[in-house]
């Protein structure tokens, strides 16, 4: 017999064996799931998950799909969270600290109860990236937040009505266009590509008989 | 109007952690990326598909970047790039190990600032024609509800991905919960080609321990920073860059008629020496380069910085699918198609990094074209169904039908008792 444990799926009882994450563990106990899953690779956000133990006060939050099930865990799943997100042209928009204030000004609304880094399903530091965003410097929010899989559980815990994934998503997104150094060699590329630099050398190939791209394939000289 | 099965932005792009390849630094050239795809595809790729996918790359990687996809960068914006299986110039861009990640949650954000319609938890179950065979719409079924409902549009495109849910051979995958090749039987029915059906690739690492993550992707750039796959006896067995499928078939060989692979609970494995990177690179890299893999089997209490760890291949990509002309549209007028659900461009096998690129490629080309043609096209108004009629007399006069409803839209994993 395998070893089994305990869990309450929204609150009713299945033994499950033990090493099943939560989200098979649902699947043993015959759910067929449509919402709250998604990659099962923990890369998606759409299996955000809570859960408290049993006779325990602290309240968990986590990916059931990179989770593995414990005695007596209470389970709830969290597959949509109604984060708020602004709509905004990023090509009209500045990487200035007023945009933040635009935006999203609940932000400083914070009162550092650093309940959104405690909920982390992917233990970020959510409050200091928070922090960041407020004072301008969306390097470090982008960065600090990086690994964000916009599950959305720390929204549901912030007193202050933060959605927190969006605000990082922003920041990113003006690190990624406006803070970070442009990329010279990409735009020069680009432009021999337009000017049909490369037309006629990649139609030759196009025209060459297997064989002989067989010789050149196998011939090619391989970066170090 | 983008219609999607599950949440918008739920696709296997979202998992794709090595990288996007294209030929942008002075050493490199779209005709060098044009010879590594197509020998790496076995010199099956359809030519004008591949020289659109290597000679529009460069522009992708600069229409993402102006999006604001953050890519890995030295101080002075050269692109950090480094090899992938296959590739003869370090050319694989990516945003640590959330490449595909990071697109796909640039490009969600930017579909809804743009305020494109998303109907989502809906999949298309069938395409409709008009009178002229031209698709003019799609049936779809909301997921939770199993309405029905019937989208009427000028032009399609089909976007669904891959098969690997269909565990083909019994083998785990590492895709997508939604991976149900959905769009090969939705084109196949009104009469769309394929093209190298047959052809699957089997990503050559998978996590292969522990059982919580069994199949799970390991990303390729573990390798390409330096990590070499080992037999029981800690000896090399193959080549360190060879291409994917013939680094799955020397692990499977390694693992059954050679007897050299490691014993597990669900079957055998070789290890990927994953603490070289850091005697190779310095301490830090593993943290820096790869932190969704370090927090994959750290989760599991394996610190890939100190142990190696067991991979097996795993069902990862199709290769083949809708066979469609260079401006995207499959044979059938008015469908267009784009990405993993597109057969041909990559040839029978795909070279990493080169997945990313296509889906921004010709998923951008599909859309153009598409929209393009739209302008031109009349709201259908005849619509109908009788192509699947036609299609099932089909199935019984050569005593081919199966009895299963298809698309299967989600693979069945709840046990039964």
């Amino acid at each position: 017999m395998e070893n089994m444990v305990n869990v309450y799926l929204f609150g009713k009882k299945y033994q499950v064996p033990a090493g099943l994450t939560i989200m098979t563990a649902m699947e043993y106990a015959g759910y067929d799931l449509v919402r709250g899953c998604g990659c099962r690779n923990g890369f998606c956000g759409a299996c955000a998950t809570i859960y408290r133990i049993k006779d325990k006060q602290e309240l968990h939050a986590c990916l059931a799909c990179q989770t593995e099930v414990q005695e007596g865990m209470y389970i709830a799943t969290l597959p949509f969270f109604p984060l708020v997100k602004q709509v905004y042209n990023i090509e009209k928009i500045k990487p200035t600290e007023q945009i933040m204030m635009q935006l999203y000004p609940e932000i400083y609304c914070c009162i550092g109860c650093n309940a959104c880094t405690k909920a982390c399903t992917q233990e970020l530091n959510v409050m200091q990236y928070i922090a960041y965003a407020q004072r301008g410097e969306y390097e470090k929010c982008a960065e600090e937040s990086f690994d964000c899989v916009m599950c959305g559980v720390c929204s549901s815990r912030c007193p202050a009505g933060i959605s927190h994934p969006q605000v990082a998503m922003l920041a990113r997104r003006l690190n990624g266009k406006y803070i970070a150094p442009e990329c010279g060699h990409l735009a020069d590329r680009v432009n021999e590509v337009n000017e049909g630099k490369f037309t006629s050398l990649i139609e030759d190939l196009m025209q060459k008989p297997i064989e002989e791209l067989k010789e050149l394939y196998n011939n090619r000289e391989i970066e170090k | 109007m983008i219609v999607t099965k599950l949440r918008i932005g739920d696709a296997n792009t979202m998992m794709a952690e090595g990288g996007i390849q294209a030929a942008d630094k002075p050493n490199d050239s779209p005709a060098i990326h044009y010879l590594d795809a197509f020998g790496g595809g076995h010199f099956a790729a359809k030519p004008e598909l591949l020289r659109k996918l290597v000679t529009n790359a460069p522009e992708a990687i600069q229409w993402l970047n102006k999006l604001g996809v953050e890519f890995d960068k030295e101080p002075d914006g050269t692109m950090i790039t480094t090899h992938g299986g296959g590739t003869s110039r370090k050319r694989m861009h990516a945003a640590k190990d959330y490449s595909g990640a990071e697109i796909m949650r640039t490009l969600r954000d930017e579909v809804l600032n743009r305020g494109i319609p998303v109907i989502d938890f809906t999949a298309a179950v069938e395409i409709i024609l008009d009178e002229n065979g031209r698709a003019s719409g799609a049936v779809l079924m909301n997921m939770e509800t199993k309405e029905l409902l019937v989208a009427r549009a000028k032009t399609v495109v089909i976007a669904t991905g891959g098969a690997g849910r269909l565990h083909y051979q019994g083998f785990p995958t590492s895709n997508h919960y939604g991976a149900t090749a959905d769009g090969l039987v939705l084109g196949y029915r009104v009469g769309a080609k394929l093209l190298y059906a047959d052809t699957l690739q089997y990503h050559p690492t998978g996590a292969a321990y522990p059982e919580q993550i069994f199949g799970a992707l390991v990303t390729e750039k573990v390798r390409s920073l330096g990590a070499k796959l080992v037999n029981i006896d800690g000896d090399v067995f193959m080549h360190p860059l060879e291409t994917r499928d013939v680094t799955a078939a020397s692990i499977i060989r390694e693992c059954s008629e050679r007897g050299k692979g490691i014993e597990t609970d669900q079957g055998t494995a070789v290890w990927l020496d994953t603490p070289m990177i850091e005697y190779k690179n310095g301490e830090g890299t593993i943290e820096k380069r790869i932190p969704a893999m370090m927090r994959m089997f750290g989760k599991y209490g394996i610190d890939i910085r100190k142990e190696p760890i067991l991979v097996y291949p795993t069902l990862h990509y199709q290769n083949g699918g809708l066979d469609i002309t260079d401006d995207g549209m499959t044979g059938v007028e008015n469908l267009y198609a784009a990405g993993e659900v597109v057969g041909g461009i990559h040839g029978r096998n795909r070279l990493m990094g080169n997945s990313l690129l296509d889906v921004i490629v010709f998923g951008r080309n599909a859309g153009i074209n598409a929209a393009a043609k739209a302008k031109e096209t009349a709201i259908p108004t005849s619509l109908t169904l009788k192509h699947i009629d036609t299609f099932n007399e089909e199935l019984e006069t050569t005593d081919s039908a199966s009895g299963k409803a298809s698309p299967m839209l989600l693979p069945s994993y709840a046990r039964r008792k």
